[in-house]
């Protein structure tokens, strides 16, 4: 099936070279790696901000920046974590890469559009950075944009508040193209249920991005409104209700929170039958499940407001429907590991990160729980017990997944393979980083260390330190991961066509995949995940 | 075990320690089972994978086995928030403002601390005010948070349960000094708390007795003056108690001015009119006022003695 008589993606020429055959082309391998570098470029802006907030807070009182740096720090770092890279994040990049090639397109429904959103996303971003430097000063008011404060603050929000208006309209493109190219261009034979699950959790995540961002950017342009022309939306004194502002505002936020995870969980998914040479456990349960999480979803956003004062039975009934969504998460998690008993496991690097993420995501997701549960959450609300439950979810999940997933389809990316050694090196590097970074704040969550503090009581320094520290571990692991990566996409060893025996359709092209992925539209006959095709009947349950 | 400083504290912990105790079984639990399966079922050992692709029973039971046991920690959870809720009668009522970036305690009467003293053992209620932005009161020990937020009456109650200092903190950002608005709550014994709040210096504004709202709002004081001025009616400076001559029927008599008389004066306000006052001028104000109300009036004039004032 392989076969070379189709320039390679990355080698091909169209009407310009070089960097401007790039930022013009409409081919969505080129799109996603342009994504990925961009992402990659304000992570590492982002991250180091994050370790800059570390070193401050490695004593009490002031040790490398005053109180409103750090408070523009935590909000900057917020703000390009979430909207710039995490939002879209697994689905731009390897979406972009590998949603057609997996369901056998040549491309995304509209490939013109799919380039228009990645310049709206680089305007937007750009706007996030800019909002640093001109007007009055940082924005200072997290990334959550609470009113009536950041109605008031003198900073610099206006800008801030427009450029995550701006990426959302990004995102509601590449939603919709994604749902469009689900619908319409799957290969001939391949059925809903023959779909591979990583398409799967892009279907899910598209509708979310859909439905849900237009609300957080009328909120937006909402508070926008209040701080030009005095409009009281949201401000008492303006007659505005401050409550509101947090209903939309996570009315958005939590199904967006999906929006990050279901295309990880999606990552890992296409990574466990691979390397254990089996058929996914669960097909169905994995696919509807990604559905309900999507659905059920919008319905917990009060979970973020138990303490604001919202009524007796709304608490209940967010806490009660927030238990309820942890259920298909549980059932993925019991599914992916059923995956893998009986398997012929190989335990390559991208199988090594995705493990990590079924660990990190479970400590995310029971933390989670806790947060849930109304008696727990009064004690843990605001506190860093949040902190290290989201960056359980979002880094050891999502983040993780990620490295999983550029582990996992690198050789088809650059058609050549990456070390293996240094991978495992970085792996046990990040690893442990990460828990030595984020579990003390658990501890010190309960103990009552409020988030987003500049200063803290002398009683919390010993967890602060041991997450100081982590932090730097941490950051080392990156360097070696960016390292290994960056070095060997170049100069590795060429990789073959289908170097981890996968048997989804990328993995039936050559490496790097040809300009329009497929000679010929292949014609689909078997399940997915099919490695065996004398599989035992007796035992295809799902 | 569980012995936390205030009575919200038990609820909790338990919590705490069912949500915690379930999820320390499944992780240590499913990383064992992983790591034995990466072991036993690695290439080395395993050349071939069997090819299973689900169960169905195995479906059924890994998704009600944790859908029962999500269910009860919910309830542990709602379990341990319900009391906070229920405030009991008798609680004692302070005011906590919140502004940038300090905590201030209203105990009424104008007496305003910027730490929070508290008998022991006694349940009080904390009204939530925000001046400016959310803020959030945060007493880890006692196990109570609830936000602070402008326009709205939020609240939390709890009874602390042991003499001793514990921190008050803002865990709702709120700008610059965030990190700064912190404050201490002082549990003491309940006859040293008499005897602080007795100390504790009138700072504040002192609200006025209800019956000064009612003669302001009414309007009475339009027409009666506070400081001994004529205005179209007697002033009630010195009042209660003092010799007046009225005259009733057209007949001059001398009274006392007491309970009865102002009552009557208030709903007719013509029968013993003051000498020297024209008939006619004031209205009865039966319609306007109901009985405790006018109690009310009568009760802040009988402070308005010939010695007093
Ligand atoms: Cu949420
Ligand atoms: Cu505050």
């Amino acid at each position: 099936m392989v076969n070379t008589s189709q320039e390679n993606y990355l080698e091909y020429r169209g009407r310009f070279k070089g960097l401007m055959g790039w930022l013009t082309s409409t081919d969505h391998k080129r799109i996603g790696l342009m994504y990925m570098y961009a992402i990659m470029f304000f992570f590492i802006i982002a991250a180091l901000l994050g370790l800059l907030m570390r070193i401050e807070k490695i004593a009490p009182g002031q040790t490398i920046m005053d109180a409103q740096t750090y408070n523009g720090v935590f909000t900057i770092h917020g703000i390009i974590m979430i909207f710039i890279i995490v939002i879209p994040g697994l689905a731009a990049v390897f979406g972009n890469f590998f949603l057609p090639i997996m369901i056998g397109a040549k491309d995304v429904a509209f490939p013109k559009l799919n380039l228009l959103s990645w310049y709206i996303y680089i305007a937007g971003a750009i706007m996030g950075i800019l909002s640093q430097f001109i007007g009055g000063g940082a924005p200072d008011t997290g990334w959550t944009f609470y009113v009536p404060y950041s109605a008031e603050s003198g900073t610099n929000v206006m800008f801030a508040l427009l450029a995550a208006f701006v990426l959302g309209f990004s995102s509601i493109l590449t939603g919709l193209n994604f749902i469009v190219t689900i619908h319409r261009l799957r290969a001939p034979g391949m059925t809903w249920f023959k779909m591979p699950l990583f398409p799967w959790s892009l279907y899910a995540t598209a509708w979310i991005q859909v439905l849900a961002t237009p609300i957080i950017g009328i909120t937006l342009l909402m508070v926008i409104a209040e701080r030009t022309l005095n409009i009281g939306f949201f401000d008492p004194a303006l007659g505005g209700d401050p409550l509101l502002f947090q209903h939309l505002f996570w009315i958005y936020s939590h199904p967006a929170v999906y929006v990050m995870i279901l295309p990880a969980m999606g990552v890992v998914t296409e990574i466990f039958p691979t390397f254990s040479q089996k058929p996914v456990f669960g097909y169905g349960a994995i696919a509807i499940s990604s559905l309900a999480i999507a659905l059920v979803g919008y319905f917990v956003w009060g979970h973020h407001m138990f303490t604001t004062g919202i009524s007796y039975w709304s608490r209940w009934f967010f806490s009660f429907l927030t238990f309820i969504v942890a259920v298909p998460s549980a059932i993925k998690v019991f599914n992916w590991i059923s995956t893998m008993y009986g398997g012929s496991i190989d335990l390559k690097p991208p199988l090594l990160y995705a493990i990590s993420f079924i660990f990190l995501f479970m400590i995310g997701g029971f933390t989670g729980l806790t947060l849930g549960a109304l008696a727990t959450n009064v004690q843990t609300h605001d506190t860093t017990f949040v902190v290290a439950h989201f960056h359980y979810i979002i880094f050891g999940g999502m983040g993780f997944a990620f490295f999983a997933g550029i582990h996992y389809w690198f050789p088809k990316i650059y058609g050549r393979m990456y070390s293996n050694r240094l991978a495992y090196i970085a792996w046990g590097i990040l690893f442990v980083g990460f828990n030595l970074l984020y579990f003390p704040l658990f501890v010190i969550g309960i103990q009552g260390m409020p988030r987003r503090y500049f200063d803290y009581l002398p009683q919390f320094q010993t967890g602060h330190v041991i997450s100081s520290i982590g932090a730097f571990i941490l950051v080392a692991g990156l360097v070696v991961m960016f390292y290994n990566l960056i070095y060997y996409r170049r100069k590795g060893e060429i990789a073959s066509a289908n170097p981890w025996k996968g048997v989804t359709l990328e993995w039936q092209i050559p490496s790097p995949p040809p300009l329009e992925n497929f000679e010929e539209i292949p014609v689909i006959k078997d399940k997915p995940y099919t490695f065996d095709n004398k599989e035992e009947k007796a035992s295809t349950g799902n | 075990m569980f012995n936390g400083a205030s009575n919200l504290a038990e609820g909790v912990d338990k919590t705490f320690v069912f949500i915690f105790i379930i999820a320390f079984i499944f992780i240590i639990g499913l990383t064992v089972f992983m790591i034995y399966t990466l072991v036993k079922y690695s290439r080395k050992k395993n050349q071939k994978a069997k090819q299973f692709r689900g169960s169905v029973k195995l479906e059924i039971l890994w998704t009600v086995i944790p859908l029962v046991l999500v269910i009860l920690m919910f309830y542990y959870g709602w379990v341990g928030f319900a009391p906070m809720r229920q405030v009991p009668d008798d609680a004692m009522r302070i005011t906590a403002i919140g502004r940038m970036w300090e905590w201030e305690f209203d105990y009424g009467d104008g007496k305003l601390s910027s730490e929070l003293v508290l008998p022991v053992n006694k349940p009080v209620r904390l009204d939530l005010v925000s001046e400016d932005v959310n803020h959030s009161l945060f007493i880890p020990a006692f196990r109570v948070k609830e936000d602070v937020v402008p326009g709205y009456d939020n609240y939390l109650w709890f009874t602390p349960y042991y003499i001793g200092d514990y921190e008050i903190l803002c865990t709702e950002y709120c700008g610059l000094l965030h990190s700064s608005m912190v404050s201490k709550t002082k549990v003491v014994e309940e006859d040293k708390f008499e005897e602080w709040l007795a100390n504790l210096e009138a700072r504040g504004d002192i609200p006025d007795p209800p019956g000064l709202v009612l003669l302001k709002e009414t309007g009475c004081l339009a027409c009666h003056s506070d400081d001994g001025s004529r205005l179209v009616g007697p002033s009630f400076k010195g009042i209660y108690g003092m010799e007046r001559i009225v005259v009733s029927d057209g007949e001059e008599r001398t009274i006392t001015i007491d309970d009865d008389y102002l009552r009557s004066s208030i709903i007719e306000p013509d029968r013993d009119l003051v000498k020297g006052y024209n008939k006619g001028l004031m209205q009865s104000y039966r319609k306007e006022l109901n009985d405790d109300e006018i109690d009310q009036i009568i009760e802040y004039l009988s402070t308005f003695t010939p010695e007093g004032n």
